[in-house]
This record gives C-alpha cells, structure tokens and sequence, in this order.
C-alpha cells in the first residue's frame, strides 16, 4: 500500500511547538499538582513566546503545507503575534486573580495554551476544514474556560450558555461550509478562488451564496457581530474576569483574522455577494454596540458591547474588501488588542477589600484615590472612543479610509456617527473617575506585573501617534500578502 | 535661524512643562505651589519664544513660513507645520493668554492644582498646533485632542452644573468633527495627500465640494459658534472655571473661523460662493438674536457668552464679504475679541471670588469700593461695545466697511447689532458699577490685587494700542489675505472654465 508522504512540517513547526508543549505541561501539571499552577502558567508564556520565536525564524513569504490545508504567509504571522501577544498578557494579568478566588488549578493555563493553538491555526488555515478544525479546537478551550470558575453559579450558567450557543454557531458554521463544498466541489481556499476570480471565473450558484451566507453567520457568532451577538454580555459579564479579558482579546482578533481570509482569500472575486451583508453586519454592530452600552452598570458588560462595536468598526475594512482595507482590519485589531489589555488589566485590579467588584459606580473619584490608574483608564477610555491623538483614532482612521475609497460613504457615515454615540459612554466612565465623588479605595498594590503591563499598554496607546509607521507598515505588507 | 525648529518647539513646549509638573512629588502644598510656579514660567517663556516668530515674520510673502516637515503616517502623510500671516497672530494671541490664565487661577483653583496645570499646558499645545498645521490629519489630530484636557478643566473645576456642561461641550464639537474628518479622508482618496498647501491648489468638482463644505461646516460652525448651533456655548462658558472660559472664548472660538479662512475658502470656493447667502442669513441672525438673549441675562457669564455668539456673527460676515477690508476686519476682530472677551470673563471672575455669584442682580454700587476694577471694567466694556479708540472697533469698522460693498441690507442688521451692544454692555456696567452700595456682603469688598492687576494690565494695553494702532496687525495679515482672496476668485474662474469647456 503505497504510504502518504511525509508533509513539510517546517511552516508549521509554531504550531507543533504549542501543541507538543501543552501536552508536556498537562503531564507536568497531573504530576506536580494544583500547587505548582503558578509555574506551568510562567511556563506557558514562555511557550508563547518561543513560539513567537519559531514563527519568525521560520518565516519565509508565502508557504503552503499538509496537502495545501495549512498556509503561513505574512498575513498569518502578523495574526498569530496579535494573538500570542494576547494570550501571554491574559495569561499574566489572570495571576493575581486565580490566586485570590481559588480557581488555582493547572489545567487553566493548559487551556489557555490550547485555545491559543486552535487560534494560530484558524489563522493559518487554508483549506474549509482546516479552518473548522482551528475553530473547534479553540471554542471547545474556551468553553471550559468560561466555566472555569466552578464553585460559581453565574460562571457556571456562562459557561454552558456560550457552549449551547457556541455549539449551535458551530453548526451553522459546519452547514454553510458542506453547502459550499457541495456546490463547488473543493474545500481548498486555492481552488475556490481559482473558480470563483480571475479570468475564468464562474457565476456563482444560490447554493453557494448561501453557503457563504451560513459561514458568515458562524463566523459573525465567533466574532459577535450583530445580530449574532447574543451571548457575548452574558458571558462576558457572568464568567470569572480573567477569562472575560481572554476572550475579549486574542479570541477576537483571531475570528476576525480568519474572517478577513476566509473572505478575501478564496471568494474575493464574490465581493459583490457578500460585501452587503458585511455591511449590514457592520452597521448594526456599531450602532447597536454604541447605543446598548449606554445603560451599562457592570463594567464587564459594558467591554461585551464595546467589544461588539470595536468588532463592527473592523468589519468596516473587510467591507471594504481591499488591500487597504484589510490593511485596515489589522492595524484596528493592533490597537484594539493594546487598549483592551490595559482597559482588562485596570478591571482586574479593581478589588476592595478582598472581593472583586465590577459596577461603574465603583469606580467613582478614582482620580483622587489612585490618579495613575484613573489617568491608564482615562487613555484606555478616551482611546477606546477613538479620541486623538490616541492610538483607537488610528484604528478608526485607517478602516474609514478604506470605506471611503470603496464608495461606501452611507457606512462611512453611519460608522462616524456610531462613535459619537460610543464617545458618550467611555467619557462617561472618565466623568466617574474625575468628577465624581471618591468611593471605596481599592486595594493596593497591584503587584508588579500588572503595573508593567498597565503601564506598557497606557504608554503605547497614548504615544502611538509620535511613531505609528511600524506598525502601518507592517500591516500593509500582512494585507498585500492576502489580495492576490 | 532657518532651521531651527522654532515653532514646533513653541507647539511642544508646553507639553515639557506638563511632563515637569507631573514629575512632582511631595507635599500638597509645595506640589500646588511647584504646579503654579512651574506652568507660569513655562508659558511666559513660551509667549517670548512666539514673539521670535512675529519678529523673525517676513511680512512680503503669503508663502507660509517656519515650514517644518516630518516623515510620519505614510509619504502622503507627514508632520507639517508653518504659518502665514493669518495663523502666526492667533499663535501670539495664544501664548498671550496663556500666562494671564495661569495667572488667573492662581488662588482660585485650589484643589487638584497639579492636574489643573497640566490640562492647562496641554490644551496649549493643542491651540498652537491647531493654528501651526500644514497637514490635515495633524490638524485634526490637535483639533480633537483639544476637547479631552477641556472636557476635563470644564468637569473637574466647574461650576454647579459642571458635568451637563462639559459633556453637552465635548459631544456637540465631537459629533461636528467626525464630520469634517470624513471630508479630509474624502480629500484624502481624491488627492492622495492631506498636505493643505497642496489641497488649496486643487480643484475638486463643484458637486462633490458642496458635500465637503457641509461636512467641514458642521465642524466649524458649532465650534464659532454660529446660531442655531451655540447651545452648548452658554453651557460650557458658565461652567468653566474662569480661566476656562477665556481660553473658551478667546481661542477655541477662533479655531472655527480659522477653520473657514483656512479650508472652506480657499479649498472649496464655488461651494463657499453658493453658500455664501446661507452664512449671512444664520449670522445676521446670530447678532440679532444673540444680542437679545443677551439683554435679557441674570447671570453675568452668560451675557458675556451670548455677547461672544453675536460677535463672532460679525466676524463670519466679515469673512464671507471676500472683500480686503471685509476678512482683515474679521481677523482684527477675532483677535480682538480674543482679548476683549478673555477680559470680560477675567473681570467677572475677580467679582465672582471674592462672592461667589454670578448674578447681575447681587452686585451694584462696585464703583465706591473698586475703583481700579470700575476702570478696567469699563475699558473692557467699551472695547466690547467696539469704541473708537479700541481694538473692537478697528474690527467692526472694517468688516461694516467690507459688507456694505457686498449687501446693504446685511450690513443694516449688523449696524443694528452693535446697537444692541452697547445696550446690553452698558446695562450691565450700569447696574454692576454704579447705583448705591447698599448689598451687605459687598461692604467689605476689596479692589484688584497686585496679581489681578498684573493680570489685568497687559490685556488693557493691547487692546488701546491695537485700537490707535493697529498696523502691525494689518501689516502681518495683509499680504495673506490678499493672496486668499486672489486664489478664491482664480480658483472660481478656473472652475467656471471647466464648466463653459465641459459644455
């Protein structure tokens, strides 16, 4: 019987390196115990950050790998350090907090490092399946994250409600892509887009565009873009802090990172299929996001809609459907990554006397009682509103660009006034910080690495705009790697 | 001297002296002490370093000046800065004030002086960057971030009311400016560059500059601001702390029709010639209507801030004649009431420290006790009123000079409006100056201090010396304007080429 040979496992040797590491650790972990939490999770980062190391030394252009199911290309390695980046810092602020609330259990970082690997591949992926794949592997890590704090009743009803939820966006995700392999014949995004673009391109059939139309719900579910934004306040706001600041990282960028190549990359020459219902999609989260957040009282709540409006801001760019655009989705994912590491390190500092509180309210003269972490939260706020010259107008700036040069002004527009709207909530979180009268102080100190981390966010989003070029460079060779 | 960057230092200048005073550890007292020290000298250093820039000016050219430029987003996208004879002075007037709003809130801002100190520096460099930027993204950059240290100086050390004010202040001008920046991305995907020099020179299509002219007109207009977009004016101005409110109507105000002579004109002028009629209409009625409210005020903050409304309706008429005299007079004017208006909310503040109302109603009979502050109130007041003799009525006259050549009939209600100035500014003098002394708690009130003096003095000197003589003003704008208004009517005539060709 004639063997498959071997597949060139250079590309994906981050990948491998991830996975190997996390089953090592499980067995480190069952051996040592829950008492040595503390060490697998300091090892865990170092995992990440040595396979940040892999990923650029074996970095090469463009390369394709497993039969054609896996790529890695500049796009994919701007993703993946987004997402390692965000995973490590979660990783370090969740510390402090499953010490206090006894959630000390090895298998927290393990996860962590799990859903961080099914991140790297959805990134990478480049084939139908491989991209089902990537996203099971992180959703089923997150499921039991969102869980995780299990002697917690709310924890525990968040966690399930994201599986039943998740699992049902699972399913439409795993419809729309069977219809399009129906209809076309071909998982492999190379393939689809040799059918469906260029010189010989094919009209699409309706079952196709309704395959496409099932794969951007679930994809818009993973992101939580509205309508598909149910769950992400409840879980949000029920699950254990660290695992909402998770989630509202590296998960994010990595749907939306697949979400841009699974559009562009094979059916970019359906532009005119799918591109209405982005921008339906995209409108609606900005609005809604701005417009929900308004009422919020918990903190945490009012990140999920923020988090839902920042996520139809990118949508914006792939609206678009351009180099620039993209160009766009990346650099917003950049900044969105850096202020909500800080704004989450900020919440999870927010302890009085022993207890975790999460209301606005508690918030109230910050200013006076610990005015540098009032001035952190006040350039997360006003960044996160997208206020020059902090780092959040960037993001903005760059994706209206985009939206603009595709004509689409009435988003655009829609666009720049939903930010007004969402300018009124950050600023009123400010305006409890500076105006309002000094409510119970919270605990101090905060331990050093938190400091380092709310300090590195704070001043890369305040002084972004002194020397933004890096990064605008960089995501633009990403973008050009991904629009053929 | 050439290559000295000497204008972004005066820009960032005062962000150095923000970084000092948040360096400063210790004791309360020493810090609020330190905080004050440190912003005065950081701000009287930079008004000396802006003077280079009006002595070194060369007042024979419209090209800008003290051009700087710097790599920055992308090539079509860098740091810019230079000035022409219409943005050095409001650069001056600027630094100018600054040290006098320092000096104003030396020992009425008592609490959180370190913080105060450095919103006040930093909102500086957002003022002069406004004015300096050759670029629009950097333009908009400062333009916006000027709201956050005002949101927080108007929230912070407010009045009552202070948090409906500041809000209602930073999402009127937000939702203005969202606008304006999608009119520069607009300029941006037709050109392929944000540098305004550049942008001036284009020619975009009649259609499509009608749509930027609003967009930049939503911006502007609430920041003027002009009638029916001021609501947020009364509001912001009575609760700022006072020196708030100077910089409120001396500067920012001024951002708005800078905006005008800056983008609007020069870069759209057919859809400026169309809507021309428009600005007329909304500031004859400004004046009017303005001057009315005006009259009818109790609060003495809101009278001055009503009276800033109808001014600055002078200045858009101004502006908008195309005439010499018609746009010289309204930057005579913007810069006059620059002084005039900072100074009527000084006075007002100094009565309002020692009592702490703002009615006019608790006041009167001041004269017998405040001889020294009747004085100043009173030249103050005539320069409002724009008396012979004062920097306001150099303004005045030369804008009624430059509409009565354009339309009579806005030039009669604006006539009127000055009219109703002097009514409404001699009513309040009246009934705060003179009369009996008869309130109690007014028995024991003192005059001006050496520090209200000092505070005082410089702004009373330049508005007399600009009112007798007002040269070096006109002599710094001239050149300028005449260059905008020679590319306006080129820019008109080259689009109406197009037009006859295309036909």
């Amino acid at each position: 019987m004639p063997t498959a040979p071997v597949p060139d496992l250079i590309p994906a040797i981050p990948e491998i390196w991830v996975g190997a590491s996390a089953l090592a650790l499980l067995l480190y972990g069952v051996f040592r115990g829950n008492k040595h939490t503390r060490e697998v999770a300091w090892l865990s980062v170092l995992v990440m950050a040595v396979a940040a190391v892999l990923m650029f030394a074996v970095q090469d252009g463009r390369q394709v790998t497993f039969s054609g199911a896996f790529v890695t290309d500049d796009f994919a390695v701007f993703a993946k350090s987004l997402i390692l980046l965000g995973s490590a810092v979660a990783l370090i602020i969740s510390q402090g907090y499953i010490r206090n609330e006894k959630m000390e259990r090895f298998e927290f970082p393990i996860l962590i490092l799990l859903a961080t690997l099914g991140m790297m591949m959805m990134v990478s992926a480049n084939d139908l399946l491989a991209l089902y794949m990537g996203v099971e592997l992180q959703s089923l890590a997150l499921y039991v994250l969102a869980a995780f704090k299990r002697d917690s009743l709310r924890s525990t009803e968040s966690g399930l409600k994201y599986f039943v939820l998740g699992a049902l966006s699972s399913g439409i995700l795993l419809y729309g892509l069977s219809l399009i392999y129906g209809f076309s014949g071909t998982t492999n995004f190379e393939t689809l887009a040799a059918l469906y673009s260029g010189p010989a391109a094919e009209s699409p059939s309706i079952g196709l565009i309704i395959g496409l139309v099932f794969l951007i719900a679930g994809l818009a579910f993973k992101v939580s873009a509205v309508p598909f934004h149910m769950w992400t306040p409840d879980v949000y706001e029920g699950t254990a802090t660290p695992v909402t600041a998770f989630l509202a990282l590296a998960p994010k960028v990595a749907a939306m990172a697949l979400f841009a190549r699974v559009m562009v990359a094979p059916f970019i020459g359906l532009l005119d299929d799918w591109q209405d219902v982005i921008i339906v999609i995209s409108m609606a989260s900005m609005v809604f996001g701005a417009f929900a957040a308004i009422r919020q009282t918990n903190i945490k709540r009012l990140m999920a809609y923020s988090s839902i409006g920042h996520m139809g801001f990118a949508l914006v760019g792939l609206a678009a459907g351009t180099e620039k655009g993209l160009q766009g989705v990346l650099i917003y994912l950049s900044i969105y990554l850096v202020m909500n590491i800080g704004a989450f390190a900020a919440i999870l500092t927010m302890r009085v006397k022993g207890t975790m509180v999460e209301s606005i309210d508690d918030l109230a003269g910050l200013s006076r009682t610990s005015p540098m972490m009032a001035l952190g939260i006040a350039i997360f706020m006003f960044s996160l509103a997208g206020i020059p010259p902090l780092a959040g107008f960037f993001g903005k700036f760059y994706v209206f660009i985009a939206a603009v040069e595709a004509d689409l002004m009435v988003l655009a527009i829609v666009g720049v006034l939903a930010s007004v709207v969402g300018a009124f909530y950050y600023v009123r979180i400010v305006k409890i910080m500076y105006f309002d009268e000094p409510a119970e102080p919270f605990e101090r100190p905060i331990g050093r690495e938190m400091s380092a981390i709310l300090t590195g966010s704070g001043i890369l989003t305040l002084l972004f705009f002194i020397y933004p070029a890096p990064l605008v460079g960089w995501a633009q060779t990403a973008a050009a790697a991904l629009v053929p | 001297m050439v290559d000295f960057p000497l204008l972004s230092l005066v820009t960032f200048l005062p962000l150095v002296g923000a970084v000092f005073i948040l360096v400063i550890r210790g004791d309360q007292e020493i810090v609020a002490r330190n905080a004050r020290n440190v912003a005065l000298w950081t701000t009287l250093i930079n008004f000396v370093l802006s003077l280079l820039l009006w002595i070194n000016f060369d007042k024979t050219t419209a090209e800008f000046q003290f051009v700087e430029q710097a790599s920055w987003l992308s090539d079509a996208i860098s740091y810019k800065v230079g000035v022409d004879g219409i943005s050095m002075l409001f650069i001056i007037l600027t630094t100018f004030l600054m040290p006098i709003a320092i000096l104003a809130s030396w020992e009425s801002v008592k609490t959180r002086v370190k913080e105060y100190m450095v919103a006040f520096l930093v909102m500086e460099t957002t003022m002069i960057g406004v004015f300096s930027a050759l670029d629009f993204v950097v333009f908009y950059l400062f333009f916006e971030g000027g709201l956050i240290p005002m949101f927080l100086i108007i929230g912070v050390w407010g009045g009552k009311n202070r948090v409906y004010a500041t809000f209602k202040f930073f999402l009127y001008t937000l939702l203005g400016s969202v606008l304006m920046l999608l009119a520069i991305i607009v300029m941006f995907s037709k050109t392929g560059t944000t540098d305004i020099p550049t942008l001036i020179d284009t020619v975009f299509d009649p259609g499509l500059q009608k749509w930027l002219w609003i967009a930049f007109f939503a911006s502007f207009a609430v920041k003027i601001p002009m009638w029916p977009l001021h609501t947020w004016l009364p509001d912001a101005h009575v609760e700022a702390p006072t020196a708030g409110s100077v910089l409120l109507a001396a500067v920012l105000l001024k951002m708005g029709a800078y905006g005008f002579l800056r983008f609007s004109i020069p870069m759209l002028p057919d859809a400026t010639a169309f809507f021309t009629p428009f600005v007329f209409a909304l500031s004859a009625v400004a004046i009017v209507y303005a001057s009315l409210v005006a009259l009818m005020q109790t609060d003495m903050k809101k009278l001055v801030a009503y009276s800033s409304v109808a001014h600055m309706g002078f200045v858009t008429i101004g502006i908008f004649t195309f005439t010499t005299q018609g746009v010289q007079g309204g930057l005579i004017q913007m810069l006059s009431h620059g002084l005039v208006s900072g100074a009527l909310f000084l006075t007002v503040g100094i009565i309002y420290d020692r009592t702490h109302s703002r009615a006019i109603a608790d006041y009167g009979g001041l004269v017998h006790r405040m001889p020294m502050y009747a004085f100043a109130f009173m030249i103050f007041t005539l320069a409002n009123v724009g008396l012979p003799g004062t920097s306001g009525f150099v303004g005045e006259f030369l804008i009624l000079v430059g509409i009565f050549q354009v339309n009579t009939w806005i030039a009669l209600v604006a006539t009127s409006g000055i009219v109703l100035s002097a009514a409404y500014g001699l009513w309040l003098y009246r009934r705060v100056i003179f009369g009996v002394l008869e309130k109690a708690e007014l028995r024991n009130i003192m005059d001006l201090s050496k520090r209200e003096i000092a505070v005082l003095a410089p702004l009373i000197a330049a508005i007399i010396f600009f009112g007798i003589y007002p040269a070096p003003l006109l002599d710094v704008m001239a050149v300028s304007v005449e260059n905008l208004l020679d590319q306006h009517t080129a820019s008109l005539e080259a689009t109406r080429a197009i037009m006859l060709a295309g036909q």
